[in-house]
C-alpha cells in the first residue's frame, strides 16, 4: 500500500496556495485529465475541442482575476527586459545632496538615501525579481517534475531512495538553508550579473524542489492504474515512452498551477534572502535591496516613500503570479468546478 | 502567600530608607544585610560579545576591550578625558636611553583574588603573551622588547608545528625581562622606543596573577571567562546575554569605581541597544545606529543632555590594492581619486555628521596629530581632480570599492562611489563581501583590485600608532603593502627620540611622507555618539568612545 | 499505530544526519575563517590560528570532525561554540522566545484566520467572502518584511507606541504581540483560506444534503456535522505550521529586534561559528520532524477514516 501520511509536510504551504492542502492532497490530485488524451501525444492535446486544456482556458477567460493578473505580469515582464520605456531616467545617477527627497513633480516617487530617483530604481528592479521567478520555477519545475515522475513510475527502492532524499531537504528549513547556500557561494567583484543571479535560483531550486517531487509523485501514482496507461504497457511500449505519451500529461496540470504560484512565491523569497544581505547584490539593483535599504526605523519615520514603492511594485508583481496560479488551478481542477 | 509578599514589601522600604540615609557603610544590625543587594547601584550598558578570552594577552578588539578597561590595571592608565598617560601600577618608569626603563612599581596593590600585583606578575604575564605557542593574539605588542625573535616560531608563515619541534622557539622568556625585586624590574628594548610610556598603558601589557600560572595557564577555560586581575572591577558572571562587573574589593588604585555593578548587556544588533535605550531598559550606548543620526533625530528622542559626541581614536581609508596593477606607481591616480570624494556632503547626510572629514591619517583625537597632513589630496575639489585625474592616465574598466556588508558599510560606499562617478566618470561599484571576515580574506590574499575598506581604531593614543602599524613595511595590518625606505628611517628616527614633543614631530613628518605616496585614501574620523538614561548622573565619555567608570554615578 | 510510531522515529535518523551533514560541510564550505576578524581590525598571528585549530579540531579532516560532531550530538551533547559558550546555553535563552513567538502567531491564525474562514464559507459568494478571499490573497503576495515594516511605519505614524511597542528586545509577551501578529500574518491568510474551502466542500457533501432534506435548521448542520470535519484538516495544518514558523522566524526577528533562534544562526553564520549553526538547525529540524509525528499520530486519532495500521 501507498504511505498516505508520510513525507509530505513543508510543501503543505504552496501546495496549499493551490487549494490542495488536505492531508490526502499528495495522493489525491486533480482527476487524471480525460479519457479524450488516450493514445494522443500531449501538444495536441490541447488543439481537441473538451480537453482538459481548452475547457480550462474556456473557464479562465471568464474570470477577470485571470485579465488583471495577465495585465499586471505582462506591464511588469515588458519593464523587465525594457526598462527604458518607462523612465528617461539613469536609475545609476545619484545626487547625494538631494539625498530623501519626498515624491514630488522632478521625482514622482521621491529619491532615496543617495539621492537616487527611487521610481527609476523600482522599474529597473523588475529585472532581478522576474527573472529569478521565472528561471527558478523551470529549474524547481523541471527536477522536481522528474525526480517525482521517476519516483512514482518506477517506485520500490529508488522511490524510498528519493522521497528520502527529498525530505532531508525538506527538513532544512528553505530560507535557512538559502542563506547558508549563499554564504557558502559568494560573488566575487567580477561575478557576471547572470551568474548572481543564477546563484539565487540554484539555491531556490536546491531548496524547493522536493514540494514538486511529491506533487508529481502523487498524480503519477494516481494516474498509473489508469486503463491507458496499462494498455501501453501491455503493448510493449518502453518505459520512456509511456511517461511521455501517457503519465506526464495527465499529471502536469497540478503542477502546472503549483508552479506559477510559486513564481510568485520565489520572487518573494529572492527579495527576502535580498533583503537580508545575501541574495542579489550590487550593481544588481533589485526590490529587496531597496526595501531592506529603507527599511531602518531612522528611515521609516523620515522617508517612508523609499520603503513604500518598492514594496508596493514587489507586492504587486506576486499578486499577480499568485492570482494567475488560483485561476489556472481552479481551471485545471475539475474538483473544484 | 501573603505573608511572603508583605515581608518583601518591607525588605525593600528597609532599602529604600538605607539609599535615602545615603553613605550607609554598613547595615546597622546583622538582620537586614540581606537587603544590601537592593540599595546597590547598578547600570546596564551596550555589551557585544568578546571575540576571545578577557585576558589582556588575548583580547584585542572593542567588545572585550571595553570590559578589560574595567577590570585590568596596567602601569599606565589613560585620562579619561585627555589621554594622558598617569602612572597606576607603576610608581615610576624611568630610563635614559629611551632603551633601558626601570619600572618600580606600588607596593600592596592587589589582584581580585586578594594576592599582591609583584614584578613577577609582569614579567610573567608578558612572558606568556611573547612566547608564540601560546598563541596570544598580542604578542606582537611585545615585539619592541629585547628577545622578543627568539620566542616565535620558524614554520611556514611562523606556524607553530609540535610535530616538528624545529619550528618551536629556542627560548621561553624574554631577555630584556628582568626581575630586580618584587616591587621593581627593568625592560630592555631592541630600538630605541620613545613611547613606550605610553603603551604600557594599553590593556595587553596588564600583569597576569599567580592563580592564572598554577592552574595550568589556560585562557580559553574558565580562567578567560571569570578572570583575576587588578581592576576596579572585576566579573562576577559571564554568560551569552550577559556579563556582569561588580567592584573588585581589593581594589586600592587611583581610579576607583563609585557604581556597584555593571552589567554589560550582550546585543548582536546596535539598533536592538538603540531601542532599549530609548525604552528606558538600557542605561549607557556607545553609538547610534546612523539612521537616527540623520537629521540629529537621536538627540530630538532623548534630550541634548542625555548624549555626548565627541572625537574619537579612531579613522576610516579606503586602501588601494597593493595587486592592482592600474595603481601601482601612479600616486596621481590614487590623489585624484582623494580629491573626487565629496567627504563633506557624504558624512553630513549619510552620517549626520557623526564623522569627521579626514584631513590625515592620524585621528585629531591623539597626541601628536597635525592638521592638513593631507593637504589638498584630502579636499574635494571636482576641477582638480579632473585634470589629475586626466593627467595621471585614470582607470580603465571597473573600479571596485569592497566593504563588508554586515557592517553598516553600504551606504557611505555608495555615496563614495557615486561621487567619484559623478565627478571623475570612473565606472566604480560597490562590492560587498558578506561579512569583514571574507573581506580580510580577501585583502590578505591579495584578491582585491580596486579600493577596499580599512577601519582602525587605535590601541593606544600615540600618532605611532596609527603609522607603525599600518603603514611599516611588513606590518601585519599593513594591507597596502606600503614600503618606502624614507618613511622606514623617518620612524626609527622617531622612536630614537629624546622626548614624546620631538618624537611627535618626526612621526609627523613621516605623515607627510605618506601625503606624497598617498598608499591609502583617507576618509572620515568617526567620532563618538553616545546616549544614556536619566538614571545616570555624572558621567563622562572617553575618546575611546566608552564610559569612564571611576566618574560614572547614578541619581539615587 | 506503536509500529507506526516506531517506523515514523527510525526514518528521522536518516534525515537528522543528512540534514546535519549537508550542514556541516555547507558551514565548512563558507569563504573566511572563523579566526579572521577576531583579532580587531588586524590578521591573527599564526601561531594564535594553530592554537584555535587545534581547540576546535579543524585541522583534521572534514568527516573526521562530523563524525566527532555526531558522536556527541548523539549524548545529547550540541557542543561549545567559538565563544567558549555552550551551544545548548545559547539556544536555551533563545528558544522561548522564539516558540513564545510562533505561540503567538498560531493563535492569531486560530482566532482571526478561523472565524474569517467560517464567514466567507458559510456566506458563500457574499461580499463578506469576495472580501476575505481577496484580501487573504493579498497578504499571501506581500513578503512578511513588507508587513512589518508597514506595522512598524503605521504605529509609529499613529503614535501608538506606548501601547504597541515596535521593537520587542527583551522579547516579553506584549512586546511580542505584534511581531507575532506580522509572522503569523501568512498563517492567518492560509488558515482562513484553507478553513473556507474545507467548509464549502463540505456543506456540498452528501450527508449535509441529507441532514438539510430532514429538516435540519442550517446553523445546526454547520454547527454539528460540518464544523468538526472542516476544521480537522485545518488543526492539522496549524499543527505543521508551528514548525515552520519558527524557522521562518529569521526575519520577523531581524525586523523586531528580537533576541530568537533565527537572528542567532543567522549571526552564527556571519561568525563561522558552525558549531552553533548546525546546533541550533539541528534543534530546528528534530523539533518539525516531531511536531509533525505529533500532528499525524493526532489526525489518525481525531479522523477515523485515517488508519495508521
Amino acid at each position: 500500500m501507498i504511505d498516505r501520511r508520510d513525507h509530505k509536510d513543508r510543501g503543505r504551504r504552496e501546495q496549499f496556495l493551490a487549494g490542495l492542502a488536505e492531508p490526502d492532497l499528495a495522493v489525491e490530485p486533480p482527476e487524471p485529465a480525460s479519457d479524450l488524451l488516450v493514445g494522443e501525444e500531449p501538444t495536441g492535446a490541447a488543439d481537441k475541442p473538451h480537453s482538459l486544456w481548452t475547457d480550462a482556458w474556456w473557464q479562465m477567460r471568464r474570470r477577470p482575476m485571470f485579465w488583471i493578473s495577465t495585465a499586471l505580469i505582462i506591464i511588469f515582464a515588458v519593464m523587465a527586459v525594457w526598462p527604458s520605456l518607462f523612465t528617461s531616467l539613469d536609475p545609476r545617477y545619484c545626487l547625494l545632496a538631494e539625498s530623501r527627497q519626498p515624491p514630488g513633480r522632478q521625482h514622482w516617487f521621491g529619491t532615496d538615501i543617495q539621492g537616487c530617483d527611487v521610481y527609476a530604481r523600482t522599474v529597473y528592479g523588475a529585472r532581478s525579481s522576474i527573472l529569478v521567478g521565472v528561471f527558478a520555477t523551470l529549474g524547481v519545475t523541471v527536477i522536481g517534475s522528474f525526480v517525482g515522475l521517476v519516483s512514482g513510475y518506477f517506485g520500490h527502492w529508488l522511490d524510498v531512495l528519493l522521497s528520502r532524499l527529498g525530505e532531508i531537504f525538506f527538513a532544512i528549513p528553505t530560507l535557512l538553508g538559502g542563506i547558508v547556500i549563499l554564504y557558502s557561494f559568494p560573488s566575487k567583484p567580477d561575478t557576471p550579473y547572470f551568474v548572481v543571479v543564477g546563484k539565487v535560483v540554484l539555491a531556490i531550486t536546491l531548496l524547493a524542489w522536493p514540494s514538486i517531487a511529491r506533487l508529481m509523485r502523487g498524480s503519477v501514482l494516481q494516474v498509473m492504474p489508469n486503463e491507458y496507461v496499462v494498455a501501453a504497457q501491455g503493448l510493449g511500449a518502453s518505459s520512456a515512452r509511456v511517461i511521455v505519451s501517457h503519465v506526464l500529461p495527465n499529471a502536469m496540470a497540478g503542477v502546472i498551477a503549483v508552479a506559477t504560484i510559486n513564481l510568485g512565491v520565489y520572487i518573494a523569497l529572492e527579495a527576502t534572502l535580498s533583503f537580508l544581505g545575501i541574495g542579489l547584490q550590487e550593481p544588481a539593483i533589485s526590490w529587496g535591496i531597496a526595501i531592506s535599504a529603507a527599511s531602518k526605523m531612522g528611515y521609516i519615520t523620515s522617508a517612508p516613500h523609499m520603503l513604500l514603492f518598492p514594496s508596493l511594485f514587489l507586492s504587486l508583481t506576486v499578486l499577480a503570479f499568485i492570482m494567475l496560479g488560483e485561476v489556472a488551478r481552479d481551471a485545471l481542477d475539475p474538483k473544484l468546478r | 502567600m501573603g505573608f511572603g509578599t508583605r515581608t518583601i514589601a518591607v525588605a525593600a522600604l528597609a532599602a529604600f530608607a538605607l539609599v535615602g540615609t545615603a553613605c550607609a557603610q554598613n547595615s546597622p544590625d546583622g538582620q537586614s544585610t540581606g537587603d544590601d543587594s537592593a540599595a546597590l547601584t547598578e547600570v546596564s550598558v551596550h555589551g557585544c560579545t568578546p571575540q576571545n578570552p578577557l585576558v589582556g594577552a588575548w583580547t584585542n578588539e572593542t567588545c572585550g576591550g571595553h570590559i578589560l578597561d574595567s577590570i585590568q590595571s596596567q602601569l599606565i592608565r589613560y585620562d579619561s578625558k585627555t589621554m594622558e598617560p598617569k602612572l597606576d601600577i607603576a610608581e615610576s618608569i624611568e630610563t635614559d636611553d629611551a632603551k633601558l626603563f626601570t619600572v618600580k612599581l606600588k607596593p600592596g596593590y592587589l589582584f581580585s583574588d586578594g594576592t599582591e600585583v609583584k614584578a613577577e606578575n609582569f614579567v610573567d604575564a608578558w612572558n606568556y603573551t611573547a612566547y608564540a605557542p601560546n598563541g596570544a593574539p598580542q604578542s606582537t605588542f611585545l615585539s619592541p622588547v629585547v628577545g622578543w625573535d627568539q620566542l616565535q616560531c620558524t614554520g611556514e608563515e611562523g606556524a607553530c608545528d609540535e610535530a616538528q619541534p624545529s619550528t618551536l622557539p629556542a627560548k621561553e622568556t624574554l631577555d630584556g625581562l628582568k626581575v630586580v625585586d618584587d616591587h621593581t624590574f627593568t625592560i630592555e628594548t631592541a630600538e630605541p622606543t620613545s613611547n613606550l610610556l605610553v603603551r604600557l598603558g594599553y590593556t595587553a601589557f596588564a600583569p597576569l596573577p599567580d592563580v592564572f600560572f598554577s592552574s595550568g595557564a589556560d585562557a580559553a577555560g574558565d580562567f578567560g571567562k571569570l578572570p583575576v586581575a587588578a581592576g576596579p572591577y572585576k566579573v562576577t558572571e559571564n554568560t551569552a546575554t550577559q556579563i556582569v562587573l561588580e567592584k573588585n574589593e581589593h581594589y586600592t588604585g587611583a581610579f576607583p569605581g563609585q557604581v556597584d555593578r555593571i552589567v554589560h548587556r550582550i546585543y548582536s544588533d546596535l539598533a536592538a541597544g538603540w531601542a532599549d535605550l530609548v525604552a528606558g531598559n538600557l542605561d549607557f550606548l556607545d553609538a547610534i545606529p546612523t539612521d537616527q543620526l540623520v537629521d540629529d533625530a537621536w538627540i530630538g528622542i532623548v534630550g541634548k543632555d542625555r548624549t555626548a559626541s565627541g572625537v574619537a581614536g579612531r579613522i576610516e581609508v579606503l586602501t588601494v590594492s597593493p595587486t592592482d596593477p592600474q595603481f601601482q606607481n601612479n600616486p596621481l591616480l590614487r590623489q585624484a581619486l582623494g580629491e573626487a570624494i565629496d567627504r563633506e556632503t557624504i558624512t553630513k547626510v549619510i552620517f549626520g555628521g557623526s564623522r569627521l572629514p579626514a584631513d590625515g591619517w592620524v585621528s585629531p583625537a591623539v597626541d601628536g596629530y597635525k592638521s592638513g597632513q593631507c593637504g589638498a589630496a584630502c579636499v574635494y575639489d571636482a576641477d582638480k581632480a579632473k585634470a589629475d585625474y586626466a593627467a595621471s592616465g585614470g582607470y580603465q574598466g571597473v573600479l571596485t570599492l569592497t566593504v563588508n556588508g554586515d557592517g553598516g558599510h553600504k551606504d557611505w560606499a555608495d555615496a563614495v562611489c557615486n561621487s567619484l562617478r559623478n565627478t571623475l566618470e570612473v565606472d566604480c561599484q560597490v562590492v560587498l563581501t558578506p561579512d569583514f571576515r571574507t573581506l580580510l580574506n580577501s585583502a590578505s590574499n591579495g584578491e582585491l583590485t580596486g579600493l577596499f575598506r580599512s577601519g582602525w581604531v587605535q590601541d593606544y593614543p600615540s600618532i605611532e600608532n596609527y603609522l607603525t602599524p599600518i603603514y611599516s613595511r611588513g606590518a601585519e595590518s599593513n594591507y597596502s603593502r606600503y614600503d618606502n625606505p624614507d618613511f622606514e628611517a623617518k620612524l626609527t628616527e622617531a622612536a630614537a627620540a629624546d622626548d614624546l614633543d620631538e618624537a611627535n614631530k618626526l612621526y609627523q613628518e613621516a605623515e607627510a611622507i605618506l601625503a606624497n605616496d598617498y598608499p591609502t585614501l583617507p576618509l572620515w574620523y568617526p567620532t563618538t555618539s553616545a546616549a544614556w538614561s536619566d538614571k545616570i548622573d555624572v558621567i563622562d565619555v572617553t575618546p575611546t568612545s566608552w564610559l569612564d567608570t571611576s566618574s560614572l554615578t547614578v541619581k539615587s | 499505530m506503536t509500529k507506526y510510531i516506531v517506523r515514523r522515529l527510525l526514518q528521522m535518523i536518516p534525515v537528522i544526519i543528512g540534514a546535519t551533514f549537508i550542514l556541516f560541510v555547507l558551514v565548512f564550505a563558507l569563504p573566511g575563517e572563523p579566526w579572521q576578524g577576531r583579532c580587531g581590525e588586524r590578521p591573527c598571528p599564526p601561531a594564535y590560528v594553530d592554537a584555535f585549530k587545534k581547540e576546535y579540531n579543524l585541522d583534521k579532516p572534514l568527516l573526521i570532525q562530523y563524525g566527532i560532531y555526531l558522536g556527541r550530538l548523539l549524548r545529547g551533547d550540541l557542543g561549545t561554540n567559538f565563544y567558549n559558550n555552550r551551544v545548548i546555553d545559547e539556544l536555551a535563552v533563545r528558544y522561548p522566545t522564539t516558540v513564545t513567538l510562533a505561540l503567538i502567531a498560531i493563535a492569531f491564525a486560530i482566532v482571526i484566520g478561523i472565524t474569517a474562514g467560517l464567514v466567507a464559507g458559510i456566506n458563500r459568494g457574499s461580499f463578506l467572502d469576495t472580501l476575505v478571499t481577496v484580501s487573504t490573497l493579498v497578504v499571501i503576495s506581500v513578503p512578511v518584511f513588507v508587513i512589518g515594516g508597514l506595522a512598524q511605519w503605521s504605529i509609529l505614524k499613529l503614535k501608538l507606541t506606548d501601547i504597541i511597542p515596535v521593537t520587542a528586545t527583551q522579547g516579553t509577551i506584549g512586546q511580542l504581540i505584534l511581531p507575532g501578529l506580522v509572522l503569523g500574518s501568512l498563517s492567518v491568510a492560509y488558515v482562513a483560506r484553507l478553513t473556507r474551502t474545507n467548509l464549502v466542500e463540505n456543506l456540498r457533501a452528501d450527508y449535509v444534503r441529507t441532514a438539510r432534506a430532514k429538516g435540519l435548521s442550517k446553523s445546526r448542520v454547520i454547527g454539528l456535522h460540518t464544523l468538526r470535519n472542516s476544521l480537522i484538516p485545518v488543526i492539522t495544518f496549524i499543527g505543521y505550521e508551528i514548525g515552520s514558523l519558527m524557522g521562518g522566524a529569521i526575519v520577523t526577528e531581524r525586523i523586531f529586534n528580537i533576541n530568537g533562534i533565527g537572528g542567532f544562526i543567522f549571526r552564527s553564520i556571519e561568525q563561522r561559528d558552525g558549531v552553533s549553526v548546525v546546533g541550533a538547525v539541528t534543534v530546528l529540524v528534530l523539533v518539525y520532524l516531531v511536531v509533525n509525528l505529533i500532528v499525524d499520530v493526532l489526525y489518525g486519532v481525531l479522523d477515523p477514516r485515517i488508519s495508521h495500521d
